[in-house]
């Protein structure tokens, strides 16, 4: 639980969204996920969680739920 | 109070020439160095241990290939890890491979593009995560006089190094704003491996070319390097800085 509040907390202190915006956002879904924000958001994730994404990784991140997904490969379990 | 004093640097393509140039340039200014080489030698491992020595400062070797992107990324993240920061990325590991036109193959091309321009971008890319969550960083590009003026028999390698010079501007414009500095040096014919091989005849007529006299040393531009490096340059980025002895090429 306490990794997805993290998770959940990068997105909302990156583009200054509610927290129940965050849940099904998309990249460029709001004016606020476009390339440079999208940079912002990986920087968050990354200091949340002590990693560093792969490039194609950060590439593939489309999606608050894709995001899930990668994760996972970094053996952060978002519950 | 010396100019790089505490900064953590990492240097690559350290064992000869400019790179070993600037470890002991960066060390006598008090700069900690992470000195990458593609391989351990035991050369490479002992003059290390000389150089910080020397300066009393912490030289660390580091070897993979630049052209492993995957690699490179677990050492500069090791380093972070580490050293808490990375103040400065040198990329001056690079190929000189000469051929003309009508005989360049595949390989060499792809060669000289992989090792001078995409491990340039891709340690770019991790280096300006990492400087970013600093707010603050330092990246020198080593470039080359053959990359803006050109030369016949050079028109890859000058083409890599033209594409250095784009890159390290366009970089700069993207990361100011995080606090991370970008600038190139563009060094002219200097006394290195690389040019061994001139035919005599040649270096006459380059010397020729060179208003100041004389061929540049590595320490000519590893000096440059330094002032790149440090607080004196803070106020600029962006900038290709000649370091050619006034060639006229």
């Amino acid at each position: 639980m306490e990794n997805l509040n993290k998770y959940i907390k990068a997105f909302v202190e990156t583009f200054e969204i509610k927290e129940e915006q965050a849940l099904n956002l998309e990249y460029q879904g709001i004016e606020q996920w476009d390339s440079i924000g999208h940079m912002s958001l990986i920087a968050a994730i990354e200091d949340a969680f002590g990693i560093m994404l792969d490039t194609d990784d950060i590439i593939d991140f489309s999606s608050f739920k894709k995001g899930k997904e990668i994760l996972m490969k970094y053996d952060v379990v978002l519950e | 109070m010396m100019l790089l004093q505490d900064k953590t640097a990492i240097i690559t393509g350290c064992n000869r020439g400019i790179g070993y140039a600037t470890v002991e340039e960066f060390a006598r200014e008090g700069a900690n160095i992470w000195a990458h080489a593609r391989e351990e030698t035991t050369a490479f491992v002992e003059d290390m241990q000389s150089i910080e020595k020397k300066y009393g400062i912490k030289v660390t070797p580091i070897y993979f290939d630049v052209r492993d992107n995957d690699l490179a990324k677990q050492v500069l993240v090791k380093i972070y890890k580490d050293a808490g920061k990375i103040d400065v990325l040198v990329n001056n590991a690079g190929i000189m491979q000469d051929s003309l036109i009508g005989m360049i193959s595949s390989q060499m091309m792809t060669d000289l593009f992989e090792i001078n321009v995409f491990s340039v971008i891709n340690l770019t890319q991790i280096a300006a995560r990492i400087m970013n969550r600093q707010k603050n960083g330092c990246i020198i590009n080593i470039a080359s006089i053959i990359g803006t003026n050109g030369n016949a028999g050079q028109s890859v390698y000058s083409a890599t190094k033209g594409a250095v010079i784009a890159f390290t501007k366009s970089a700069a414009k993207e990361l100011a704003p995080q606090g991370i500095r970008v600038n190139a040096i563009s060094p002219g014919i200097i006394n290195t491996e690389l040019i061994k091989e001139v035919p005599a005849n040649h270096m006459k007529r380059n010397l020729e070319n060179i208003r100041l006299g004389r061929i540049g040393e590595p320490r000519d531009i590893a000096k440059t390097a330094v002032f790149l490096a440090s607080d004196m340059s803070s106020y600029i980025s962006g900038q290709i800085i000649g370091v050619d002895g006034c060639t006229i090429l």
